[in-house]
């Protein structure tokens, strides 16, 4: 079992202003540790996190793939957010580049079809669409309708962002409606799965993978 | 933000669509930090790098180590990897900005981080 990334150099006060490991960031680890191997044989040269908050799944899966041959970027909204990922890959002996960016801008088109590996915890919570849109610590969890808002802004970018190998992972809870989404993903050209679902409080958290459907 | 990073940004204002890369260095600080040296990571990044940019980039920062066009054996030229490397890898911007050349928008750097963030109007 791969040990939790080492996150003590972050304090209460940090929590304050970047979200906190929980429950949903737990199960994304313990998805990637059930995907260890499929991952390794993948063998990433680029990779993303999208939303990466205090960087602690960033710094797993670069444990995973080995401080290896692998890009791997992380974008925040959140300034703070930014830095906490900076200081918990330097805390665990990971490099990562780290860009604030609004979801992926920036990226496109340099990067199209680059990315063997895209991950993101993104904001699901069921929330007024006002609360949608902020650069602080709401931004981690305020979801709009459905909870909807700020993952149906990116997947369609998934396809161009997606080399022909590439996978994406997701967490989302039951009220995101899923099968919505594998749905809106099948007529992009994905295939998906469930790879791991977990009951935590009043959530029922999933982790989606998507991959190329093969003709 | 090492210089490879610098090499896969590009402008995305609304409606800069042309000749908005690579965005131009302004003021910068730069920072040398050791990397432990990887060939297998390198040789996957020589096809991933826009390789004109990169030169262009690091003569009008004052790196004039890299050899105008890639070597043809570049995946297997050690001396080269290591130039390389210590560009790319190794050379960190603490702080300044990127001009885009198209549409003049300034993106800022500090704490060593690019922000990409634009205006509301300017999506």
């Amino acid at each position: 079992m791969l040990p939790t990334p080492d996150l003590s150099h972050l304090k209460r006060q940090d929590y304050e202003h970047i979200y906190e490991p929980a429950e949903d960031t737990f199960l994304f680890l313990d998805a990637f540790e059930d995907e260890a191997l499929f991952l390794k044989e993948l063998q990433p040269k680029i990779s993303l996190e999208i939303g990466s908050g205090s960087g602690c799944v960033t710094a797993f899966v670069a444990k995973i793939l080995g401080e290896s041959n692998c890009l791997k970027f992380c974008t925040d909204i959140n300034p703070r957010a930014t830095r906490a990922t900076k200081r918990t890959a330097k805390h665990n002996q990971v490099s990562v580049e780290i860009i604030e960016t609004h979801l992926i801008s920036g990226l496109l088109p340099r990067l199209q079809g680059q990315f063997d590996l895209i991950y993101f915890n993104p904001p699901y919570v069921l929330t007024p669409s006002e609360e949608v849109g902020s650069n602080s610590v709401e931004a981690a969890w305020a979801g709009g309708i459905d909870g909807r808002e700020v993952i149906d802004e990116l997947l369609p970018y998934i396809k161009c962002l997606l080399s022909s190998i590439g996978v994406f992972y997701m967490v989302v809870i039951n009220e995101n409606k899923p099968d919505e989404i594998r749905n809106i993903m099948r007529q992009d050209g994905f295939d998906s799965s469930i790879v791991k679902t977990r009951l935590a409080g009043r959530e029922k958290l999933f982790i989606l993978k998507f991959v190329r459907a093969t003709l | 933000m090492r210089l490879i990073t610098h090499n896969m940004l590009q402008c995305h204002v609304k409606g800069c669509n042309a000749n908005n890369f690579p965005l131009e260095f302004q003021e910068v600080e730069l920072e040398q930090e050791e990397a432990e040296m990887n060939e297998d990571f390198l040789r996957n990044m020589l096809t991933k790098l826009e390789y004109d940019a990169l030169v262009s980039t690091c003569l009008k920062l004052g790196i004039n180590d890299l050899p105008a066009t890639m070597p043809a054996d570049a995946a297997y030229n050690d001396e080269f990897l290591q130039i390389l490397h210590r560009v790319i890898l190794e050379t960190h911007v603490k702080s300044g900005k990127m001009i885009c050349p198209n549409c003049k928008h300034i993106y800022n750097i500090r704490d060593g981080i690019p922000n990409m963030l634009l205006a509301e109007h300017e999506v």
